[in-house]
């Protein structure tokens, strides 16, 4: 089994540097405060430092040294120059902080300059504000933990601040998560009280004094780790920012060992499962709409949106609670109104989004930002408040033709502290928004316009093939079949306004109004008979009218015949009239007749429908 | 002068109404399309059930690897340790449909997932569906019958079942592609064009590449060549329509290796070929008959009938050889239980455990087909007036499809489309007789003032009114005064022709029956949207329920699969009852032993025999198969009733069918299945009871199962060999991990202990198939 135990090299580095601790001692730390706040997984060192220069010579650079297992560690880093006390103080902008690998010094030391931002004169003080945030930089201890035991980690650092100067009063403070503690290393001055363990304070430490503390606690938060995280961030210059977070997520901590029982998991979430990540909060922009979280295998349905005017909570559940070891990846994405995070400056459009992701407590291990920039943006720069990894691609998506550029940012180690704007300059013709709509219009105009050419054209390839001329003439024939048949229904109800003409003169007697609908009908059906002839004749001469003709032919006698008997009915009725026939007599007469006429009519009609369908 | 008039109006009125029936076959379409977003929108854009996610996990191989990839695809992740050969065994239709299609719209730059295009081909290609129905339906009996049974057929309950948005199946794109199959080939048979025989050659390719149903046409098709034959419609474009089908379709089918020379050598293909042959002796006789004399014929025909009987006798002889010689006698089982109904329950139990190979009840016709069932009959009577060719193939199409869903539920599907059929053509006759009387009547009233003004037509009129009595002078009367009106009102002459042989209804009946007709449609209509929405929309891998606290939704399925995914090794293998099988591979990405694939008895036999054995013996079996999670499906807690406590029944039986000690009566107490303290302890001591129920009593302290409405019978009880890793929220999935063998030292003396027995380890090698 591992034992804990103290870092040996630290050890070894502390005589190693009494042989030059005279090398930086112009400067002198005269008051040292350190706060180590252990209440999650991200380690936030605050120290306050106040500087003076005893030397004869001005001092620009102030050199921040941390061992190995920090300085791999450290995630950001920020340094401020602080002013007044209590209430009063007021704090500057980040200082300017560069590594530096100066002369003489081990090189398992990462050394840090912060440049001052005035020379610090002989006999001058000034207080600085050193935040470090690191990552990884607990122990787990012990590795492995079943469903039912806490998780433990343990701390180890030096009681004394490392540093190349000497240091007249120091202390530290270690912050604790829960008032829970394993073991920790009792020096002189030690004070554990509630959640704090307190060393110090000590005076006048020379340089590179270095006792160790382990502190071993009880930290049951779970270590949320993304191992990779891809922000996508699409500006559409509709309205829209759509941002779309791929997260690959591991729970870091302790991992479980033996079996998970949901049923003790069920019973007691906080005794049985108390490090377990159940639940994760996105704190995103105000107003942002379209919210969804899913994975590769659909929907999660554990999610819940709360809003209000200055922010949007997303309260999302991995599909099954994490434990130590477990890893899950999920989606989340969400819309932005454009409005609120694309302003114009001078000529050009600048996206302000923020840099980092959306949850608190994640450590990021490698992080990609991927801003999708509208088709035909130019002049793009990126201004982030941090050194990034700056790649370009492009994006082909809806309607494209050249692509839309990307700009790729990559930061290994990400904090919440690296949650800060960011802006990307671009410049964007309004006119290039109007592209594919008009695209989409002129395709569909396109589309129409091939329609109706293709159904006017004749695309025969060739004019003179039988086949083609048997169709032309094949129409024709239709045609003339349809005219044929149009004349017939024409005869047809002369035929019967004949008859009407008789049944009227059989209510009225009107003997002239009934020979002037004779005449009427006559003329009309003289006339259509005229027109019938050019039809059958060219029926009769074209080929493909084949097997209408003799239809044609018969349609045409039977209808000449019912016409001539009509017409006798017709006369012998008027007749009748003229000589003032009773009703009866004109009956008798005409039943012969009238019995054709049916039967002709009929077959006419038969015949009409026969060609009809042909 | 008139005539030019009428016939430039009737070209008008005919391109407005090709406009017309083409804005209407649109919003059909759309109809068709969105009626199956119910899913998306009540739940999400997901694959659903069980063989969507093998489709699902098939496409993405072939968007990935390509075509050449896809057809050798030796997928190791399932039927382990056998594998299965994806691209020789799997319908490719679907996929490559599929894959297409994505592989089209991300040419042209519309980057859709693949998920996104597998869970929206089925409703687009529902779309297509109906408008194949309306061609087919206008070939048989015209446009507006078309267009109703086009109508009917974007909301058929039944296929709305099988192809909701995420319902990624086969039978999704066949129904499309067995409805145009029929089409091209009732398009061939009216035309007689060689093109188009063609084109049905190519339609029953892409029918065979989606789906195994493709027997039903190739039986259909000779069904209804022999039908016309026999009742003496045959015509050289009954040959074009024939002929062709069979050379090349069969070619083409030959080139699915799916089907590969089961499309020349399986008895499901044989009809097909008899009536080839016959196709060509009846071609050859109506040949001869036309250049031969009456008399020389009748010699011929004696000649030809006496040779022609040897030979038909001696090919049906070698036919019955051929098919005795196989096993089955050259059926397939599942083809066999189109024949006997009963036989696969008699002798193949994995096929009778599904759900779907079940016959249906009277009540599941009416959910799937609704108002269709009524009105199927009058399709029927009316495709008999007149009776035709493409006619006759619909009445045949809808008796042979109404015999096969009632062999089996999934068949509904086949059934349908026919069902559409019949009914878009009986209520568009219907509508037709109806809105004719009503016209006639509206006519015959409102022209009477316009009529005043003419001259003598005024008398005729008033004739009209006078002699209500007689139908057919009035029907005269109307035509002549329609006549009239064509003279002066400029309509088209043709329309009215047909009008006087039919029957006119008296008005007040024809309105009341055109209301209840649309209320009828009405009525389909509600029941097609509630379906959609309520009944066939449930994805299965995701359930709600709702109560008095709101909606509550169980994504255990999806819960436990993330967490394999997630938290195993990518090698593991798991184990699961085969229904689980696909989902497993396609979510989780691990391997399985047996999947929804069933084509090896046998390894199925050994997982059911798994499960139903106690604990070390399954615990030997799973390790020998190197099982690292067992997966059981529980829903007492919640009352989720398709679980594997309620599956276990199959699992036995055929577990039973290939390992003989076990025995179906051991899990049965007096031939009930029951588990609770009644249970016999066979099943009480099982792998299945033990891993459904363990620890189960500590959530409310009795152990009461809510699917089975009992106490269970075993409460407090340990896993020796097995450990549970992950149960889901709701306990509805359960995976369990094998323990590594303990101790190398007392397994040494165990073993010793039992060899001395002697036949315990016998009997244990013979339980296990796989040492």
């Amino acid at each position: 089994m591992k034992r804990l135990h103290p870092d040996l090299s630290l050890l070894f580095l502390f005589g190693f540097f009494t042989l030059f601790s005279n090398v930086c001692s112009d400067l002198v730390i005269s008051k040292l405060d350190r706060q180590i706040d252990l209440s999650s997984q991200i380690v936030r060192f605050t120290t306050s430092l106040k500087l003076e220069n005893n030397g004869a010579e001005a001092v620009s650079k102030v050199l921040l040294p941390y061992p190995e297992n920090q300085g791999k560690n450290l995630a950001f880093l920020s340094v401020t120059v602080t002013e007044g006390k209590g209430k009063t103080k007021t704090s500057s902008d980040r200082l300017h902080v560069d590594v530096v690998h100066p002369e003489g010094m081990p090189p398992s030391l990462t050394w840090y300059a912060v440049s001052l931002p005035k020379e610090l004169s002989k006999g001058g003080s000034l207080t600085l504000e050193v935040k470090a945030v690191f990552t990884h930089l607990l122990t787990l201890f012990p590795e492995k933990i079943t469903q039912a035991e806490a998780q433990l980690v343990a701390f180890q650092d030096s009681a004394h601040y490392l540093s190349p100067y000497a240091v007249k009063i120091q202390s530290l403070t270690v912050k604790l998560p829960e008032p829970k503690v394993e073991s920790y290393t009792k020096l002189e001055n030690t004070k554990f009280s509630g959640s704090e363990i307190k060393y110090g304070p000590y005076e006048n430490i020379p340089p590179f004094s270095l006792p160790t503390i382990i502190v071993h606690f009880v930290s049951n938060k779970p270590f949320s780790v993304a191992q990779e995280l891809v922000r996508e961030i699409e500006v559409s210059h509709w309205g829209n920012v759509q941002v779309t977070e791929n997260y690959n997520l591991i729970h870091a901590g302790a991992e479980l060992k033996g079996v998970f029982s949901r049923l003790d998991y069920q019973e007691r979430p906080h005794v049985r499962g108390a490090s377990a990540l159940s639940s994760l909060v996105a704190r995103l922009p105000a107003r942002a709409h379209s919210i969804y979280y899913r994975d590769d295998i659909g929907n999660i349905s554990t999610s819940n949106v709360y809003s209000d005017s200055a922010k949007t909570l997303l309260e999302i559940e991995p599909r099954y609670p994490m434990f130590g070891g477990w890893r899950t990846a999920f989606t989340i994405g969400y819309g932005l109104p454009l409005q609120d995070f694309l302003f114009k400056s001078q000529g050009k459009r600048f996206l302000d989004i923020t840099f980092g992701c959306p949850m608190n407590d994640i450590v990021i291990e490698n992080l990609f930002v991927k801003v999708v920039l509208p088709e035909g943006s130019k002049d793009i720069s990126v201004v982030a408040p941090f050194p990034t990894k700056e790649t370009r691609e492009t994006k082909l998506s809806h309607l494209d033709i050249a692509g839309r550029p990307v700009i790729v940012l990559e930061k290994k180690n990400v904090v919440p502290e690296h949650n800060k704007k960011f802006q990307v300059y671009y410049r964007f013709s309004s006119f290039s928004l109007l592209r594919e709509p008009l695209m989409l219009v002129f395709g569909f105009f396109l589309f129409f316009v091939a329609c109706i050419v293709y159904v006017h054209a004749d695309f025969t390839i060739s004019k003179s093939s039988p086949s083609y001329i048997a169709k032309l003439q094949w129409d024709e024939v239709q045609t003339a079949v349809q005219q044929f048949q149009n004349i017939m229904n024409c005869v047809l109800v002369i035929h019967d306004k004949l008859d009407a003409s008789l049944r009227d003169l059989s209510r009225t007697g009107d003997v002239q109004a009934c020979k002037a609908a004779r005449k009427n009908a006559d003329a009309f059906l003289k006339e259509l008979t005229k027109e019938l002839k050019p039809l059958s004749a060219f029926l009769q001469s074209s080929p493909q009218a084949l097997q209408i003709v003799p239809k044609v032919d018969e349609l045409v006698i039977k209808e000449k015949e019912l016409q001539e008997k009509l017409m006798l009915k017709h006369s012998m009725v008027v007749d009748s009239y003229e000589k003032k026939s009773g009703g009866r007599d004109i009956d008798n007469r005409v039943t012969a007749v009238q019995q054709k006429i049916t039967l002709l009519r009929q077959e006419v009609d038969d015949l009409l429908e026969v060609i009809d369908e042909i | 002068m008139a005539a030019q008039e009428t016939s430039q109006s009737a070209i008008f009125r005919h391109a407005f109404g090709n406009v017309l029936s083409f804005t209407v076959l649109l919003l059909i379409g759309v109809m068709a399309f969105s009626i199956r977003l119910f899913s998306v929108i009540k739940y999400e854009s997901v694959i659903h059930e069980f063989d969507p996610y093998f489709n699902y996990r098939v496409t993405q191989f072939l968007t990935k690897s390509g075509v050449y990839d896809f057809w050798n695809w030796f997928d190791d992740r399932t039927w382990y340790p056998l594998g299965r050969v994806i691209g020789g065994t799997v319908y490719p239709g679907l996929t490559l449909t599929a894959g297409t299609l994505w592989r089209i719209l991300n040419s042209i730059n519309i980057p859709l997932s693949v998920e996104t295009v597998c869970v929206f081909t089925a409703p687009v290609f529902s779309a297509f569906a109906s408008w194949a129905t309306y061609l087919l339906t206008k070939e048989i009996k015209g446009a507006g019958a078309g267009l109703t049974a086009a109508a009917l057929l974007a909301m058929v309950p039944s296929y709305i079942s099988r192809s909701v948005a995420g319902s990624y199946d086969n039978e999704a794109v066949a129904i499309f592609a067995l409805i145009f199959t029929f089409y091209l080939y009732i398009k061939t048979l009216n035309t007689g064009s060689l093109f188009y025989a063609t084109l049905n050659a190519i339609a029953y390719f892409y029918m065979v590449c989606s789906w195994g149903g493709y027997t039903f046409i190739i039986n259909l098709i000779p069904m209804h060549v022999l039908l016309c034959i026999v009742t003496g419609r045959y015509s050289p474009r009954l040959y074009i329509a024939y002929a062709p089908l069979v050379v090349l379709g069969t070619l083409l089918a030959a080139l699915v290796p799916v089907v590969g020379f089961n499309a020349v050598m399986t008895s499901e293909h044989f009809a097909s070929f008899l009536v080839f042959i016959i196709i060509h002796v009846v071609a050859l006789v109506y040949y001869i008959k036309g250049i031969l004399t009456p008399q020389m014929f009748k010699v011929a025909v004696t000649l030809v009938v006496s040779v022609g009987m040897v030979l038909c006798f001696a090919v049906l002889a070698v036919l019955i050889a051929l098919v005795a010689s196989s096993p089955t006698k050259g059926w397939s089982g599942r083809s066999l239980s189109l024949l006997d109904p009963t036989y696969a329950s008699k002798y193949i139990p994995i096929i009778a455990s599904v759900s779907e190979h079940q016959p249906p009840t009277w009540p599941s016709y009416f959910m799937d087909i609704n108002v269709l069932a009524f009105l199927v009959p009058a399709g029927i009577i009316a495709c008999f007036l007149p009776l035709s060719d493409a006619s006759s193939f619909a009445v045949l199409y809808i008796v042979t499809s109404v015999y096969f869903s009632g062999v089996m539920v999934r068949l509904m599907l086949v059934l349908a489309p026919a069902a559409c059929i019949m009914s878009g053509i009986a209520l568009s006759e219907a509508f037709d007789v109806f809105t004719r009387s009503i016209k006639f009547h509206l006519v015959g009233t409102t022209q009477n003032p316009q009529e005043n003004a003419g001259d003598a037509t005024k008398v005729t009129q008033n004739d009209v009114k006078s002699e209500k009595s007689e139908d057919t002078v009035k029907e005269r009367s109307s035509r002549k005064s329609k006549k009239k009106d064509k003279e002066n009102i400029e309509k088209p002459s043709l329309v009215s022709r047909v009008e006087k042989r039919l029957l006119v209804l008296p008005l007040e009946t024809s309105v009341m029956a055109v209301f209840l007709v649309v209320l009828l449609g009405a009525f389909y209509v509600v029941h097609c949207v509630w379906a959609a929405a309520e009944a066939y929309s449930a994805p299965s891998i995701v359930l709600t329920s709702r109560s008095h606290d709101g909606l509550h939704v169980f994504d255990d399925f999806r819960e436990a699969y993330a967490w394999l995914s997630h938290n195993t090794e990518v090698d593991d293998k798991v184990a699961s009852w085969w229904d689980y099988g696909y989902q497993t591979t396609a979510m989780a990405n691990r391997t399985v032993i047996v999947d929804n694939n069933t084509w090896n008895n046998t390894h199925i036999a050994t997982v059911g025999t798994a499960l139903s054995s106690p604990e070390k013996a399954a615990w030997d079996i799973f390790n020998s198969l190197d099982v690292k999670y067992v997966l059981v499906v529980f829903g007492g807690l919640v009352g989720y009733p398709s679980d594997d406590i309620n599956k276990f029944l199959w699992m036995v039986r055929i577990g039973g069918g290939v390992f003989p000690h076990i025995k179906e009566p051991d899990y049965l107490r007096d031939g009930q299945y029951r588990i609770d303290s009644q249970a016999t302890p066979t099943m009480l001591n099982c792998l299945m009871y033990k891993l459904s129920y363990y620890r189960f009593v500590e959530t409310d302290g009795r152990g009461y199962d809510k699917v089975r409405n009992t106490e269970i019978g075993k409460k407090h009880f340990k896993l020796n060999h097995f450990e549970e890793v992950f149960t889901t929220h709701h306990w509805m999935v359960r995976i369990y991990k094998l323990k590594s063998p303990r101790n190398r030292i007392r397994g040494k003396t165990k073993r010793s202990k039992s060899q001395k027995s002697g036949t315990s380890k016998r009997s244990t090698r013979k339980k296990n198939p796989w040492q």
